[in-house]
């Protein structure tokens, strides 16, 4: 087994060890969805105009209060110390944390989301491309969060601080995701916008690594 | 020119300086230990010394190369155990061990870990979640990561905090083992450990002979 996957299985086994593991951000995703009928009221037309806005907001919001412990424990127990003097370079610590990360926090969503869909009476042309961005989108959301919470590393209330540095990096993720979806409930296509999300999943692939690992060196001085 | 060698070195913490023109000298089969005060920079030159930290000013070489110049050589081939155990409480104790040991191996070797948790006393343990165990327990834990994977600088922050008698002579033996194939040991400690032939470094003197540097 390679020093990266042993990383990757050594975040799995914790995280089932630790329970929760992947059901917690999961069950935020779902619960936090179906609150929106149930706060707005029951109208089809108004549900299907917010859904895929419904769909993303609560997936980056349950992506970030899975971050938020990304390295914190490691930090606090010695591990990263260990990690970072590992023949693994840090860069590629990162990655396979975010890998496992979104195996256990994003991938789930994947498979939630047409259920949170049905609920927010999505029109159903719009369900493979849902299926398709939350594909490329919530990659996206772990390695750009994993730089917030290698930046707020050792921060006490690092959580609070965690979403202010992160959020707004969301944002592009989040309008290009809306609109691939609106795009094909409207007959549209979705092609520019998927590109996009795509893009930008091809940009955070060695770029968040490196700048999270710089933030690690830091933290670690 | 010694094997593992530092010049001159500067240490600033939080614009303060720990201390300053600090020199060693290591070869094949020596010890250092390090003596001084709490907040004298044993710990911050073990940091310095693994590459954690660097230096604000002077140079660390291994073989006449810096040890910057090639961070995965450099972590290849030391252990650092610092103060914190890294010790994963919902693991088993055999659980942790492995995985440090496959992740500095890049294999896993059960039989290595096997006999490392054995040296430590550990072995009757090896199935219980690591949040069972007890300080000094913990602490053994954290050394037997030294003999489970190979390397040849070994870097000891106060690693006999917690320990028995028992562990403290586990501890000795082993680093002697080490020292005995021709490896290297850096040690912070305030004397509980006696390790035969290995040369002193006092922060606290060196820094007093830097203050009459100045002064004169």
């Amino acid at each position: 087994m390679s020093r990266f996957a042993l990383i990757v299985a050594h975040e799995l086994k914790l995280a089932f060890r630790q329970g929760g593991g992947a059901s917690l951000a999961l069950g935020f995703f779902v619960l936090a969805g179906a609150l929106f009928p149930l706060g707005i009221g029951p109208e089809p037309g108004i549900l299907s105009r917010i859904a895929a806005g419904v769909v993303f907001v609560t997936a980056l919001l349950a992506t970030m209060l899975s971050l938020e412990r990304l390295f914190q424990g490691d930090f606090e127990d010695g591990s990263l110390d260990l990690l970072a003097l590992s023949p693994l370079p840090l860069e590629a610590v990162v990655l396979a944390k975010c890998l496992a990360n979104w195996l256990l926090a994003g991938l789930p969503l994947l498979f939630a989301a047409p259920l949170l869909a049905l609920i927010l009476h999505l029109r159903s042309d719009g369900l493979i491309t849902l299926f398709a961005a939350m594909l490329l989108a919530t990659p996206t959301l772990s390695l750009v969060g994993a730089i917030g919470a290698a930046l707020t590393v050792g921060a006490r209330r690092g959580g609070v601080l965690l979403s202010l540095l992160v959020l707004p990096l969301f944002i592009p993720v989040l309008i290009f995701a809306v609109a691939a979806v609106d795009a094909a409930t409207q007959d549209l296509s979705a092609r520019s916008a998927l590109l996009a999300l795509g893009g930008f999943l091809a940009a955070a692939l060695p770029l968040a690594p490196w700048a999270a690992a710089g933030a690690l060196r830091q933290a670690l001085e | 020119m010694s094997l593992f060698e530092g010049r001159d070195l500067l240490c600033v913490r939080g614009e303060r300086n720990v201390f300053a023109r600090i020199g060693f000298a290591l070869d094949d089969g020596q010890a250092l230990v390090l003596r001084g005060s709490n907040g004298s920079g044993k710990s911050s030159l073990l940091r310095l010394m693994a590459g954690l930290l660097r230096p604000a000013k002077g140079t660390i070489d291994w073989d006449g190369e810096s040890i910057e110049r090639d961070t995965a050589a450099n972590n290849r081939r030391l252990h650092y155990v610092g103060h914190l155990d890294a010790v994963k409480p919902s693991l088993s104790v055999s659980d942790n061990l492995a995985f440090w040991s496959a992740l500095c191996r890049g294999q896993i070797k059960e039989d290595a870990v096997r006999r490392a948790l054995a040296r430590f006393g550990l072995a009757m343990l090896a199935d219980i979640p690591a949040r069972m165990l007890s300080a000094g327990q913990k602490r053994r834990l954290a050394l037997a990561r030294l003999i489970a994977s190979p390397a040849s600088l070994w870097l000891l922050d106060e690693p006999t905090i917690g320990l028995d008698a028992d562990s403290i002579a586990v501890l000795r033996e082993s680093i002697n083992e080490h020292l005995g194939e021709g490896g290297l040991a850096v040690i912070a400690a305030h004397g509980e450990l006696a390790i035969k032939g290995a040369s002193d470094l006092d922060l606290d003197r060196a820094a007093a002979l830097d203050v009459a540097d100045v002064l004169q």
